[in-house]
């Protein structure tokens, strides 16, 4: 009965990190209709980053979401004239492998100077303990942040004039520009805002699990399963997406060999993208 | 009918690197003509579904997996022929490419790639944990099995000479396939799918038939590969790179050309072997291919073929 317990709470506060996670993919999808594929490589940054800032400032990872926020969204920025802008009407095959070459880039050069060993941030906050359920508090602030972000993000897209801006273009770019948009602007902007997202989402998985240059990969692929879960293009989808594959995995692991937990997720992904590619949340 | 002579130079140009080993019996030169003749093959059988076709496989190694998984098994237990294996080798690929095919090839451009991504990665978590497969730690020959050839360097001089044959076939499949009708409805497909259905292109078995025809043959290149590796695990056979390396490959020399793939293939090794072999650039080796690989996107989507028949128009028969 605890275990069950342990694994729904476990679930569900893994869940909304790995939602976090899937929303920067699902911003960029929905705004320009773009799967970026560097998207683990920004995960994995933004674990690097928060393993230096906290290891030569001691700055606690939770303090510095912030500054890597920021560094994600102009590294995002950047990233999106260099890989991005001259390709962005061409076939979807040219941004598929312009996204991924810049994630080849960034995990070579990671590699190459950081090594794959792996890594790990220890804070040691404790845990909580009710009854014989213990939960560390590394992971409910992660799961609060999680929800903090999600709830920013939600204000800016809906009652913001950039963030207005954004969903205008998302929706159609010619008529938004009609209406006075910069529409190359907003495109970067909203790039830089998936990165920022994905580096926060690693900066925040660092402080819960050990980490390797390559681990971004792992989570790029559960952040496709949660956007397909959700819906691609919808904020709230991947936050309700993250929760389900996280409580999946909590759950099953008490059941069925932890071997066999990626095979399911992917066989969802799979069968949902054939029976409902829209998602299982969407739009109104 | 338009003449085309790219055959012509192509297949006497593969065949003459590969008799290099044999006149010189040198184990350094089968090696790597070994590797080139593999990424060959793997390139001109992923164009067939990315550059003829336009969707972008990206977990297209699973097929070389299957093949090797297949065949290895059979070898294994059965001790069946080499030749017989990597034949089943390829025909469960395509099989499993036809199943497969039939649900994902409905998804258009990012689902597709994204659904592809995630068949390779089921299929690998499923065989990692599959005992009789061998699980995580995969399986391994028993040294009798290469008696059958005549004793283990025997063995691989054979696996060689299979893997020659075995590119030339692809790449004149290939050539078949580009100038056929069939071909030009890939083409079709690939410019403008609704348009083609509508000019009565049978997209949905089109489709169908040249995923399971480039499913083929990275399965008999799975079967000689493991067969000559000796040992067989789910990390070597699914490793998603090497769907990368093909990609790259297919797009360095020219997407939808027939002499670009190999083109590509022969570079890439080339400069993969360069670079490994340098300490400095040794580990910053994936680096420079993505540096590559943005440098052909944003400047010369056409690749390296692609490139030259745009500059030069008169050398196009020569170069497709």
């Amino acid at each position: 009965m605890y275990a069950w317990i342990a694994a729904l709470i476990n679930g569900i506060l893994v869940g909304l990190v790995y939602g976090l996670a899937a929303i920067g993919l699902n911003l960029i999808w929905g705004v320009m209709k773009v799967i970026n594929l560097s998207h683990g490589a920004f995960i994995a940054l933004g674990m690097f980053c928060a393993y230096f800032i906290f290891h030569f400032a001691g700055i606690n990872p939770f303090l510095a979401v912030i500054l890597i926020l920021i560094v994600g969204l102009i590294l995002g920025m950047i990233s999106y004239f260099i890989v991005l802008h001259r390709v962005l009407d061409a076939p979807e095959l040219s941004t598929l492998l312009s996204t991924y070459s810049l994630s080849l880039i960034i995990i070579g050069l990671g590699t190459f100077i950081f090594t794959t060993n792996p890594r790990a941030i220890d804070i040691g906050l404790g845990s909580i303990g009710i009854g014989n359920i213990y939960i560390p508090i590394t992971k409910i602030l992660t799961g609060l942040f999680s929800i903090l972000f999600t709830i920013v993000l939600y204000v800016f897209l809906y009652k913001t004039w950039t963030g207005k801006a954004i969903r205008a273009v998302s929706l159609n770019r010619a008529a938004a520009e009609f209406m006075g948009v910069n529409s190359t602007f907003i495109l970067s902007l909203s790039f830089g805002i998936g990165v920022g997202l994905a580096m926060v989402a690693g900066c925040l998985i660092a402080a819960i699990f050990p980490f390797t240059i390559l681990s971004g990969a792992v989570y790029e692929l559960k952040s496709f399963v949660i956007c397909v879960l959700g819906g691609l293009g919808s904020p709230i989808g991947a936050l309700v997406g993250g929760l389900i594959l996280g409580l999946l995995e909590n759950i099953c692991a008490l059941k069925i060999p932890v071997g066999y937990i990626p095979f399911i997720e992917f066989v969802i992904l799979v069968i949902i993208l054939l029976v409902k590619p829209t998602g299982l949340i969407t739009k109104r | 009918m338009k003449k085309r002579y790219t055959l012509l130079w192509l297949i006497p140009l593969i065949l003459a690197i590969s008799l290099i080993p044999i006149i010189t019996h040198s184990v350094i030169y089968r090696e790597t003509v070994f590797l080139i003749l593999m990424y060959i093959t793997l390139a001109v059988s992923l164009n067939i579904i990315l550059g003829y076709t336009g969707y972008v496989s990206f977990g297209h190694v699973v097929f070389f997996g299957i093949g090797g998984y297949t065949s290895f098994y059979l070898m294994h237990k059965f001790g069946i022929h080499l030749i017989f294996a990597m034949i089943m080798g390829g025909v469960v690929s395509a099989i499993i490419a036809l199943i497969v095919g039939e649900a994902v090839l409905k998804l258009r451009g990012a689902f597709f790639a994204i659904a592809t991504i995630g068949i390779n990665e089921a299929i690998k978590s499923l065989v990692t944990n599959l005992s009789w497969l061998g699980g995580a730690t995969g399986m391994f020959f028993n040294f009798k099995i290469y008696k059958t050839y005549g004793g283990a360097a025997k063995a691989i001089w054979f696996a060689y000479c299979l893997m020659v044959i075995v590119t030339i076939v692809s790449l004149v499949t290939s050539y078949f396939i580009k100038n056929s009708k069939f071909g030009y409805g890939l083409f079709a497909i690939r410019e403008d799918e609704d348009a083609a259905i509508v000019l009565g292109v049978n997209a949905k078995r089109f489709k169908s038939i040249a995923y399971a025809i480039s499913a083929f043959f990275p399965g008999l290149v799975g079967a000689i590969f493991f067969f000559k590796a000796g040992n067989i695990e789910p990390e070597d056979a699914f490793h998603l790179v090497k769907s990368i390396e093909m990609i790259f490959m297919v797009m360095l020399g020219g997407f939808g050309t027939i002499s670009g793939p190999p083109i590509g293939a022969i570079l890439y090794e080339r400069l993969k072997g360069i670079l490994l072999v340098n300490p400095l650039f040794k580990n910053l080796h994936m680096a420079i291919t993505g540096l590559i690989l943005l440098i052909i996107i944003l400047f010369a989507p056409g690749g390296i073929v692609g490139t030259l028949r745009n500059r030069f128009k008169k050398i196009r028969s020569l170069l497709e």
